[in-house]
């Protein structure tokens, strides 16, 4: 399955995943530089913050509802934590929008 | 070197067969000078290995090593992280609420810190931080000789953390000797374990002091660990407990983490100048530098049931010790995983543990790590070292004592 990273500058890059994978992993494993993910995906850090408008994800968690509060970039209604999204064959050809801070 | 593996595919029957046996000793002192070679040979004996010098079981690959910090419910914190079992022996201070407890009780307590070590309260210290960070750097560089661990690696954080915390300036200078004894304290009865508990008690008396509400300023994270006494998610005979877990955990282990970075960064000059070509690598050349050194070396775990690791049976009740130095450099999962890297992404290393016991206050050892490590690329030209590195010696942490610098 693909999904397709957009950066703020408009370029995009389309990598391909694994189901199961995060949108984290996804993006770290494939060279995202967009994408920190400095604590290895277990939501504490706020690092993978991502803009996706799209009702394939899951709901929110209460914990990544706090986390979103730290994030370097404004938080939005779209905006969500990568490492909190496991990918599904559903999600495929996602489109991913990258903030321009992560710290 | 591959034999173990082999056996492993031919399961079930190899879950009978023991894992292999190593007599090394992990806690002593040629050990700790250079553990690397050893590291390499524990991965290469198998995913699983049993060590004779203390009867108990060991893992040294990223991918092991992983499974145990993420499976909680079979491997236990609450018998305790290191060597002693406390379902057999009184621990030597009352356990740590986070540390030393398994969900769902450790969630409680963990969510207090958690929240008030999140993204947001750093966003908020960063300025406070960063100028502090400068001046240290400012004042160094007039002296030009320095020691990069008594005067950066310990004095940086020892100027931010305590007073973010909100402790008297009065006795600090017990903090670094309380986390030492803390974490060798995790290792066997040996000498350094033995010599820190003999020098205990005013180390002990002074942390237990500075916990109490009374000795905390209003605003630091040790009153907010209080205030949430009133809010009911804690108890009030716990608050000190969790400021204890700040004061322990908090300090020493950014010390070993700036002091891993600074010694890197005066070793490989690319590196170094990789950083200064581009200063906001600062949080990437610490974070590598954790993944390198890993100042954290080890931790236990206490199996809860029979479990199979390796095509070979752990029995219940077993201690397990997990070498996150090792899984950090393991060639199995990382490339180049002996290169010291500033580029590279260190995401997934296990230098802060992972799982719900994962660091809790890594993001404030990130933020220190970054601004020193910053504030040194863009003011400091060059770092030599001048003299022998020496070592610091500790059953859990890894570090130097000493490291002499020039630095123009």
């Amino acid at each position: 399955m693909d999904i397709v990273f957009l950066s703020p500058d408009g370029s995009e890059r389309r990598v391909v995943a694994r189901e199961g994978m995060s949108i984290m992993a996804a993006a770290t494993s494939n060279g995202i530089g967009g994408i920190v993910g400095e604590c290895g995906g277990n939501a504490m850090c706020a690092t993978c913050h991502i803009y996706v408008d799209d009702d394939r994800l899951p709901p929110l968690s209460p914990e990544e509802d706090e986390l979103l509060e730290g994030t370097a970039d404004e938080r939005t209604e779209k905006s969500r934590l990568g490492c909190q999204i496991a990918l599904t064959a559903e999600m495929d050809g996602l489109r991913v929008l990258l903030p321009e801070h992560q710290i | 070197m591959n034999g173990i593996q082999d056996t492993t595919a031919t399961a079930p029957m190899a879950a009978q067969t023991p894992p292999p046996v190593s007599d090394f000793d992990p806690f002593s002192m040629d050990f700790f000078r250079n553990p690397f070679p050893v590291h390499e040979y524990l991965r290469n004996l198998g995913p699983l290995i049993y060590l004779s010098a203390y009867d108990v079981y060991a893992v040294a690959r990223y991918q092991e090593v992983h499974r145990v910090l993420h499976d909680w419910e079979t491997f236990c914190s609450s018998r305790g992280v290191g060597l002693s079992d406390f379902a057999k022996e009184k621990p030597w201070r009352a356990p740590s609420l986070v540390l030393e407890k398994d969900p769902p009780e450790h969630d409680r307590a963990r969510q207090v810190l958690s929240k008030i070590l999140s993204p947001v309260t750093m966003k908020k210290l960063r300025e406070s931080f960063q100028a502090a960070a400068e001046r240290k750097v400012d004042e160094l560089l007039a002296r030009r000789s320095i020691d990069g661990i008594t005067d950066l690696a310990e004095a940086f954080p020892m100027s931010v953390f305590p007073d973010a915390i909100g402790v008297p300036s009065e006795g600090r200078e017990h903090l670094l000797p309380y986390a030492g004894l803390a974490f060798n304290a995790f290792g066997p009865s040996n000498e350094l374990r033995n010599e820190a508990i003999a020098k205990a008690s005013p180390h002990i008396a002074y942390v237990t002091e500075q916990c109490q509400k009374h000795n905390l300023s209003p605003t630091g994270f040790g009153a907010q660990i209080h205030a949430a006494v009133d809010t009911g998610q804690i108890t009030a005979e716990e608050a000190p407990l969790l400021v204890r877990s700040l004061l322990t955990a908090g300090i020493d282990t950014t010390v070993n983490g700036i002091g891993a970075a600074i010694y890197a960064l005066a070793r490989f000059d690319d590196q170094w100048d990789a950083l200064k070509a581009e200063p906001q690598l600062a949080r990437a050349a610490f974070e590598e530098a954790i993944r390198f050194e890993s100042p954290v070396q080890t931790f236990f775990r206490t199996t809860t049931r029979d479990v199979e690791i390796g095509g070979h049976v752990v029995p219940e009740g077993s201690k397990v010790l997990m070498f996150l130095g090792a899984a950090n450099r393991d060639p199995r999962h990382w490339s180049e995983p002996d290169t010291y890297d500033i580029r590279r992404s260190a995401s997934g290393h296990v230098g802060f543990g992972s799982g719900v016991h994962m660091c809790v206050g890594q993001l404030v050892a990130r933020l220190e790590g970054e601004l020193i490590l910053g504030a040194l690329a863009r003011k400091v030209s060059r770092i030599r070292i001048t003299g022998e590195p020496v070592r610091a010696f500790n059953n859990t942490l890894r570090g130097l004592k000493s490291l002499p610098l020039e630095i123009e």
